[in-house]
């Protein structure tokens, strides 16, 4: 069980009703459904991946997250999770705004991207920097937003956003110090104030 | 798993509505009696919880597995259903019946009018996919069955699946529409109606009084040769035909040089053998009065429970993607948890009835997990 996955799920209430954007494979939602009975919708792209969920069980569409939202009614789920996707979406505050018109509470994971070895690889090497959260060389990356827990407290704030819960990921486990310099990943919990 | 075949399969035919109880039709008048042909695959259970109703495209019939007993023939859509396939045989309980205004044993323009001894003609009501599955309603009524683990079909059997579940989702656990739409774009009432005007300009279609004289052959070939480049896509025909002649040199005649010429008369021509003329202008109006768009889909429910798997296909233009995530886009209105896949393949329309293996897949894990409550 991978920690993020961990997390996430320990924030989830039993039954409740669940939309992954992003969904992968499946492997989160098929744990959630499994562990804490909840009622999952997950949303991919990616065909191989969207058949995996499939092969699991799970409901699955397959398409994209910026039109994917639209069409849903105001809290419609309890909770909609956009772990490890967000820093791929180009219109991440539509989808953000979405996220949180159609789910009580949204769950949010994104590699930070003001870590101390991306400050260091950025200042000493002069490079793009590549870690364990941020595995890819600027060619082939899939991401286009790169942002920091510093950053997303701020957006927050700015958008009058309520922060519930923020976890935040070094490599062995949660850390609470320094954590935008210190932690690989964060996860946060936010709902409309 | 080892997938069998089901062998020889016989039809069966279950006869209602007979006056003055006729079955109402959608265009206010009445139809009765009413027979349709039938098949069914596996064995009903105790509680009648595991039946699958399958529904035909345009020009199918009730006989979509296992041989007919005449010539052996497989059923139109074999590689899906019989043990072991998508819709397994040994869990589930299949039904597939041929649509009212058919030719394949269900009443049609071709059947006996019993008030004149004769064929109805034109004198046949004008029907609508809702009065097919009213018929079909019928038919489960007649077999006991409550409620209906799932109803699947592509193309036109599609929009039955879609109108099942919007208008009995009481009766419906869960619905797969594929390469379906929710109603015709005026492309395809387009083609639908140079399909109607090919048949209807052939002297021999005699305005549908032809039954004592033979079909109207050269119309209904032309019509179903439209329909088959609409089922094809541009790159199936050209990994098919190519370029490629039937003889070694062009003619320079108006013969069919080409062999995608050559497959279009051969197909066209062959339809004529087993297709009513009549029966394939009643069901393509059908077909273009369809219309479950907007708020009349799930028209009364607000949170959908059937669950749907939506299935289209990226080269097929005929029911493009987009008119499959029409019908996504609505069950999200109605919160509705949904599977849709846009497969892969390059078969354009046709792929529903070809990429077996694909849909298997999905159809298999997809009623695996229909809850039951």
């Amino acid at each position: 069980m991978k920690l993020d996955h961990q997390i996430i799920a320990d924030v989830i209430t039993e039954e409740a009703h669940v939309l992954d954007l992003g969904c992968g494979e499946g492997e989160l939602l098929a744990y959630l459904r499994q562990q804490k009975k909840a009622q999952v919708q997950g949303i991919e792209l990616d065909e191989d991946q969207m058949h995996a969920c499939v092969v699991k069980g799970l409901t699955v569409l397959q398409g994209d997250i910026e039109s994917g939202l639209v069409d849903y009614p105001d809290a419609c789920f309890d909770y909609v999770i956009l772990n490890q996707i967000m820093q791929e979406i180009r219109k991440a505050d539509f989808v953000l705004q979405e996220s949180l018109r159609v789910g009580h509470r949204v769950i949010v994971g994104f590699p930070n991207f003001a870590h101390w070895s991306v400050r260091l690889a950025l200042t000493f090497s002069g490079r793009t920097p590549i870690n364990d959260a941020l595995p890819y060389y600027w060619f082939e990356t899939p991401n286009v937003r790169f942002l920091s827990i510093r950053d997303f407290i701020d957006y927050c704030k700015k958008k009058d956003i309520r922060i519930e819960k923020q976890f935040f990921l070094g490599k062995q486990g949660t850390i609470s110090f320094l954590p935008n310099l210190l932690a690989q990943n964060a996860i946060f919990v936010i709902s409309k104030k | 798993m080892k997938k069998e075949s089901l062998g020889i399969i016989d039809a069966q035919y279950f006869t209602f509505a007979e006056p003055p109880r006729r079955l109402k039709l959608q265009s206010g008048r009445s139809l009765g009696p009413v027979t349709l042909a039938y098949e069914t695959y596996g064995t009903l259970n105790d509680k009648k919880t595991n039946a699958v109703l399958v529904c035909h495209a345009l020009s199918g019939d009730a006989h979509a597995a296992g041989l007919s007993p005449d010539d052996k023939t497989p059923g139109w859509w074999d590689g899906m259903i019989g043990p072991g396939k998508a819709l397994d045989t040994r869990q589930y309980f299949v039904i597939c019946s041929n649509v009212i205004g058919g030719c394949k044993g269900s009443t049609g323009p071709s059947s006996i009018d019993p008030e004149t001894g004769k064929p109805y003609a034109l004198d046949f009501p004008m029907i609508t996919i809702a009065d097919m599955v009213e018929a079909q309603r019928n038919l489960i009524d007649h077999l006991g069955i409550e409620k209906l683990l799932c109803v699947i079909g592509g193309s036109m059997g599609g929009m039955q699946a879609l109108q099942w579940a919007s208008a009995h989702p009481d009766r419906v656990l869960s619905a797969i529409p594929i390469a379906t739409a929710l109603k015709h774009s005026p492309q395809q009432i387009a083609f639908n109606e140079v399909i109607r005007q090919s048949i209807m300009a052939d002297p021999a279609w005699r305005k549908g009084y032809y039954y004592e004289h033979g079909q109207p052959e050269n119309g209904l070939a032309v019509a179903r040769m439209i329909g088959h480049i609409t089922f094809m896509s541009d790159q199936s025909m050209e990994k098919k035909f190519s370029r490629k002649l039937k003889k070694e040199n062009l003619s320079f005649q108006f013969t069919d040089d080409f062999e995608v010429e050559g497959y279009l008369r051969y197909r066209g021509y062959n339809f004529v053998k087993r297709f009513d003329a009549n029966s394939y202008l009643y069901i393509t109006k059908a077909l273009d009065y369809f219309d479950l768009s907007g708020d009349s889909f799930l028209a009364e429910i607000k949170k959908t429970t059937v669950r749907f798997l939506v299935i289209s296909f990226k080269s097929d233009w005929l029911y493009p993607p987009y008119q499959s995530q029409e019908i996504v886009r609505l069950l999200k209105r109605k919160h509705g948890y949904t599977t849709y896949s846009d497969l892969t393949s390059t078969y354009g329309h046709d792929a529903f009835l070809i990429e077996v293996e694909d849909e298997t897949r999905l159809i298999k894990n997809f009623l695996a997990h229909i809850p039951q409550n």
